[in-house]
């Protein structure tokens, strides 16, 4: 029964401190949550879905539309290289992913702000309601993704063991988001010019990102707005995906490491913060 | 076994400044000054310390603002002190709201599992009472069409009906049950007491004195952040009794005279009140009266165009605000007769041997009754306090213990012994 494990533990309630040790105490209860998490995810996305037609090929509404306007932009008014890759696929490879990325990050920042009712009234840890949007993404994306796998297929784009590098690529862009997530919806229970911001900050990033040009195309970027270039960690995640995918090479791990690095730094720290300001989210929200 | 306890703890709210002054041109740069500038403190709660043992029903009172709720949210680990240190040994479920989580678009089935998982239901646990939460809601018949289609009792229903399958060793309880029909509170108010025969730890929080007494082994008071008293019930409500009725003297300055000045007499262009009193059976002016004796609300008033037909009438309340009883002035040389211009002085006669123990707040006001149209209406206008000398010739006889009701008869009783009953 569920319910005697609880009748053993003693939970202490003190005012909030920022530590590095609670980080696994925070984690592990977590874990103790994972039946909510699922709830909560399949309830996300079957309510996105419910009430429209199209249902679930909104997952792949998106990016496709996109693909089409950038394909009739960029190779046909501005020729871009892609490594002899047909440019819709080559931009489609770039767009799941980011589609994937700025979907939960948009649907994740406001998950605080938009369940006040629900924060002021029962408590459950409240990452989980930024994490479930970020799962939901994760599903369009894999949606997204067989329509890729078909449109490869029917390209003829040939496919090596080397596509397995795909999988922890998204692992890191996964754990970056969340990180995002964590940091951007805590900050919105507070200032919400964060949600007011976002469409404009996505803008600037995803041309930021090697999406719609390939990684080659911004080599000769003058030194520091280069530098400045490849500290984005979308850079190293974007870029690696299509190179495993499409091109079926080994990953650059120079570039990926960069992703690995801050955002190995940063998902601790969103996490403490997110914490601290959960704990005085139900009196500002 | 203790499964709560609260030491020393405080819960502080900032407040930020908001400034008054109206020109929005630099409204960001007051906004970004306000961030470093020091906010105005609140203490919603201050220097709380308790106990509850396991099995323990407690019950929590106080005035609006008192901080009740605020202990509650501590509770539920919505919010967390400012300082000191709250203990929780066992598993803890809030009922702030009822229907906490439901999603409008999704069916009641699929919000059974929604709020069930948000209130701490594991999936499996939720999928073995599904059919019994449904069951407790009486709405079977609803459940697979879409919440945002459900009237608002269904919808309490419901998450009633969830809520009372939760099994938490720790119940949190907020004003919940005054929801839905007579019946379904009944069933609810049930379902709490069967839980505490279970043994299950309660916490319960309430304007519903009666509830509260009906429920609760132990009461706190709260007043101003500050725990005041802590006891069995019937010490502590009559405790807050005493309080409301000296806040409510203490705020509108109600006693047992009301007099109104020309410029602002309740009332309309027909009539208008001028003076309201309490008094006794000689006339004279009384704050407090002998339960044993009858006491008159005195109304003087100017009827100012003549030819309606007014009626005066007095409404009782007790110290919870509870409307006793209303009563109209049926005298019979006045029934359906117009009244001409010029002051009348009307006075309700309320016997002896009738009213409660305690205060009572008075409102008056004057009516035509057909058709209805209330002329001049006055709410707490004035107030008295009903004593019993404990002189055993009152509904008391010598019993002088606690005595329950909101009203106070003496009745007459008929006792014999029945010939056919006896066993032989």
């Amino acid at each position: 029964m569920p319910r005697s494990e609880g009748s053993q533990s003693i939970r202490v309630i003190r005012p909030p401190s920022l530590s590095l040790t609670d980080l696994a105490g925070h984690v592990k209860s977590l874990t103790r949550y994972a039946g909510l998490i699922y709830t909560l995810s399949e309830h996300r996305i079957r309510v996105r879905y419910k009430q429209s037609m199209l249902g679930v090929t909104w997952a792949i509404v998106q990016p496709l539309a996109l693909m089409v306007i950038y394909t009739v932009i960029f190779s046909f008014v501005a020729h871009i290289q892609t490594n002899g890759i047909p440019y819709p696929i080559f931009v489609f490879a770039g767009l799941v992913p980011w589609t994937y990325f700025s979907t939960a990050l948009t649907t994740g920042t406001s998950a605080l702000v938009s369940h006040s009712n629900l924060i002021t009234k029962v408590y459950f840890p409240r990452e989980i309601l930024p994490l479930t949007y970020v799962i939901a993404g994760l599903f369009d994306f894999l949606i997204a993704s067989s329509l890729l796998a078909a449109l490869m297929v029917i390209s003829r784009v040939p496919v090596n063991a080397n596509i397995l590098y795909a999988l922890p690529v998204i692992a890191v862009m996964t754990m970056f988001v969340i990180a995002m997530v964590l940091i951007l919806s805590a900050t919105q229970v507070r200032f919400r010019d964060v949600g007011l911001g976002m469409s404009l900050l996505l803008q600037i990033w995803m041309f930021a990102t090697p999406i719609v040009y390939p990684l080659s195309a911004v080599a000769r970027l003058p030194r520091p707005l280069g530098w400045l270039y490849r500290v984005n960690p979308m850079v190293g995640v974007i870029e690696n995906f299509r190179r495993t995918v499409l091109e079926g090479m080994a990953p650059d791990f120079a570039i990926l490491s960069v992703s690995i690095v801050v955002t190995t730094l940063l998902l601790p720290v969103a996490y403490l913060y997110f914490k601290r300001v959960e704990s005085t989210a139900a009196d500002v929200i | 076994m203790i499964d709560l306890r609260f030491d020393r703890v405080s819960k502080r709210y900032l407040i930020p400044h908001e400034e008054e002054d109206g020109g929005s041109l630099h409204s960001w740069m007051r906004k970004l000054r306000s961030l470093w500038s020091t906010p105005k403190e609140f203490w919603a709660v201050r220097e709380v310390s308790f106990e509850v043992k396991r099995g323990e029903a407690l019950g929590i009172i106080g005035h609006n603002g008192a901080g009740k709720s605020t202990i509650l949210k501590l509770l539920a680990s919505i919010t967390t002190p400012s300082a000191g240190e709250i203990r929780i040994n066992g598993r803890v479920a809030a009922l702030i709201e009822v229907g906490s989580g439901f999603h409008p678009e999704l069916t009641g089935r699929e919000n059974v599992y929604l709020s069930g998982s948000i209130l701490g239901m594991a999936r499996s646990e939720i999928g073995q009472k599904l059919e019994s939460i449904i069951d407790f809601s009486e709405i079977r018949d609803f459940i697979d069409i879409p919440v945002k289609r459900y009237s608002s009792g269904m919808y309490v229903r419901l998450g009633f009906a969830i809520a009372a399958h939760l099994e938490p060793e720790i119940l949190l309880l907020d004003e919940v049950l005054a929801v839905g029909d007579m019946a379904f509170q009944r069933k609810c108010l049930d379902r709490v007491r069967a839980l505490r025969r279970e043994g299950r730890t309660i916490i319960f929080i309430s304007h519903d004195l009666s509830a509260v007494e009906a429920l609760c082994d132990r009461v706190l008071l709260m007043q101003r952040g500050e725990l005041i008293a802590d006891g069995p019930p019937g010490e502590v409500i009559g405790q807050y009794k005493a309080l409301a009725t000296e806040v409510a003297t203490l705020f509108s300055g109600m006693g047992p005279v009301r007099e109104w000045r020309d410029v602002d007499a309740p009332g309309d262009r027909i009539v208008r009140m001028r003076r309201v009193r309490v008094c006794g059976e000689d006339g004279t002016t009384i704050s407090a009266i002998d339960i044993r004796h009858p006491v008159g609300i005195e109304i003087t008033y100017d009827v100012l165009v003549g030819g309606h037909v007014l009626v005066p009438n007095v409404h009782f309340f007790n110290e919870a605000r509870f409307r006793l009883f209303v009563v109209l002035d049926l005298e019979e040389k006045w029934q359906g007769r117009p009244k001409s211009a010029g002051r009348y002085v009307s006075t309700a006669w309320i016997p002896g041997n009738f009213l409660a123990e305690g205060s009572l707040i008075v409102d008056t006001a004057i009516s035509t009754l057909a058709p209805l149209e209330v002329h001049a209406h006055e709410e707490d206008v004035v107030t008295f306090r009903v004593f019993d000398p404990m002189s055993a010739d009152s509904a008391r006889g010598n019993y002088t213990g606690p005595f329950p009701g909101v009203v106070r008869p003496l009745v007459r009783w008929n006792t014999y012994v029945s010939c056919d009953g006896s066993s032989k």
